[in-house]
C-alpha cells in the first residue's frame, strides 16, 4: 500500500497530497498525519470520496488506512 | 455532521458578536476586522502615526488567548514551526496591504455585506480571483514546505506576547498612542471586546473557521465544510443588522469604505493571492499562532509591520478612496505573489 507522510505541511497540502496518491492508487493509500486538523480533513475528504478510513494513533501522529 | 455544525456555530457566533461589538461601541461594520485590528495595534505602538487608527484591540488578544486555552484543553497545543518563515512574513505584509487597500479582512468583507455594504460586492469577486490564483499554484504543486517541532516556549511566545499587550492598554503608559477621533477612538469597553474575543478564539480553534478555506476547498475539493461558516456570518450578521437598526443598503456613505470598486476588487485579490499561500485568513493565522504555531505567528507579525508600512507610506485607502502609492503598491505585491507562486511551485523548481 503506497503511504505518504503529510508531517508538517500545511492546509490545503494534505488534502491534496492524498487526492493526488488516490487519483494514482484507486484501491488506497495510508496517510500519515501530524495535527488534527489535517485528520480530519483527509478523512472527511476520502469518506466524502466513498472510501472507509480506519484511524491509528502513532505516538504524536496518526496513520490513516484509506481504503476502496 | 458534527464537524460542519461545530463551523456553522462558530461562523453564527461570530456574527452575532460583530453586531453586538458594533452596538457597544466599534466603528460600524467593524465588529471584528483582523486587518483594521492589527493596524490599530501598530498605531497603539507608535510603529505608524496615523492618529485616527491607533488603539490596542482587545478583541485580537482574545482571539489568540482564547484559541491558546482550547487547544490546550484539547491537548492540541503544539510548537511547531519553520515553514518558511520569513516568506510568510512578507507575505504577511502583502496581505495586509491588500487589506487596508479595500479597508477590511475577509472576515470585515463579508461583515460589511451583512450591513448592506455593497460596495463589498465587488470585494468578493476579487477575494474569489485571488483564491483562484492562489489555487493553480496549489495545483502545480506549491507549497512552504514543511514545518518541525519547536521548544513549547517558542510556542507560547505568541499568546505571552498578547498578555504584554492586555497589559499596555490596561495600564496606558504614556508611550501608548490612543486615537481621540477616527475609528481608533471608536471601541467596545475592555472587557466586553476581550470577552468576545477569547469567545470567538475558543469556537474558532475548534471549528477551525476560516475565510479563505471556505472558497479555496470549494473550488479545489468541491467541499463546502468551510463555506457555511462564511455563509453563517453573512446571514446572523445581517439578521442581527436588521434588528439592530444597522443596515443600510446601498453603495454611498458606508462606513469606513470607498466607492473605487477596481480598488475594492484588486485590493482583495491581494488578500485572497496570499491568503491561499498562507493556508488561512489573518483570523486563522491568529488561531494557529495561539495554537503554537510559529509560523502563523511570524505571519501575524508581518500583517501588523503591513499595517505600519501602509500608514508611514499612505498605502491606505480611507473613505476618500484609495491612493496613488496605494496603487502603485498593489503593483510591487502583485509582483511578491507571483514571485513566491512560481519558486515554490514544484512544477519548476522541484520537491523536497
Amino acid at each position: 500500500m503506497k503511504t505518504i507522510d503529510t508531517s508538517g505541511l500545511g492546509c490545503p497540502q494534505p488534502i491534496l497530497m492524498a487526492k493526488k496518491a488516490l487519483n494514482e492508487n484507486k484501491e488506497g493509500i495510508d496517510v500519515i498525519v501530524d495535527n488534527n486538523t489535517a485528520k480530519n480533513n483527509v478523512e472527511r475528504f476520502c469518506k466524502n470520496l466513498g472510501y472507509s478510513v480506519e484511524c491509528k494513533s502513532q505516538g504524536e501522529s496518526f496513520l490513516l488506512e484509506v481504503r476502496r | 455532521m458534527k464537524d460542519k455544525r461545530n463551523v456553522i456555530l462558530a461562523g453564527g457566533l461570530v456574527g452575532v458578536i460583530a453586531v453586538l461589538l458594533v452596538h457597544f461601541g466599534n466603528p460600524a461594520n467593524m465588529g471584528f476586522c483582523i486587518a483594521c485590528f492589527l493596524r490599530d495595534i501598530a498605531g497603539g505602538l507608535g510603529m505608524h502615526r496615523a492618529g485616527v487608527v491607533q488603539y490596542i484591540r482587545p478583541e485580537i488578544i482574545g482571539l489568540v488567548i482564547g484559541a491558546t486555552i482550547m487547544a490546550m484543553f484539547s491537548k492540541e497545543f503544539s510548537a511547531k514551526g519553520g515553514s518558511s518563515p520569513i516568506t510568510r512574513f512578507f507575505l504577511g505584509i502583502v496581505v495586509m496591504i491588500g487589506a487596508l487597500i479595500f479597508l477590511g479582512c475577509p472576515l470585515r468583507m463579508v461583515l460589511r455585506l451583512a450591513g448592506g455594504d455593497l460596495t463589498s460586492v465587488p470585494a468578493i469577486f476579487g477575494f474569489m480571483a485571488g483564491i483562484l490564483a492562489g489555487g493553480f499554484f496549489l495545483n502545480k504543486g506549491f507549497n512552504l514546505k514543511r514545518n518541525y517541532v519547536q521548544n513549547k516556549v517558542e510556542g507560547l511566545v505568541t499568546p505571552v506576547f498578547m498578555i504584554f499587550l492586555l497589559v499596555l492598554l490596561i495600564v496606558r503608559p504614556a508611550f501608548i498612542f490612543f486615537s481621540e477621533s477616527g475609528p481608533g477612538s471608536q471601541y467596545a469597553p475592555i472587557a466586553i471586546a476581550l470577552a468576545a474575543g477569547l469567545i470567538v478564539g475558543i469556537f474558532a480553534q475548534k471549528s477551525r473557521l476560516c475565510m479563505v478555506g471556505g472558497i479555496r476547498d470549494m473550488f479545489l475539493l468541491k467541499d463546502n465544510h468551510l463555506l457555511v461558516g462564511f455563509i453563517a456570518i453573512i446571514v446572523v450578521a445581517g439578521i442581527g443588522n436588521v434588528i439592530a437598526g444597522n443596515f443600510n443598503l446601498g453603495f454611498e456613505g458606508q462606513p469606513v469604505a470607498h466607492t473605487n470598486h477596481l480598488w475594492n476588487f484588486l485590493g482583495m485579490f491581494i488578500v485572497g493571492w496570499g491568503s491561499v499561500l498562507l493556508g488561512g485568513c489573518p483570523l486563522r493565522q491568529l488561531i494557529l499562532a495561539g495554537e503554537g504555531n510559529t509560523d502563523s505567528a511570524i505571519t501575524v507579525m508581518g500583517l501588523i509591520v503591513g499595517g505600519a508600512i501602509s500608514h508611514n507610506f499612505g498605502l491606505a485607502s480611507s473613505g476618500a478612496g484609495v491612493t496613488s502609492a496605494g496603487q502603485v503598491a498593489f503593483v510591487v505585491c502583485a509582483v511578491i505573489l507571483l514571485g513566491v507562486s512560481i519558486f515554490n511551485s514544484e512544477f519548476l523548481f522541484g520537491g523536497e
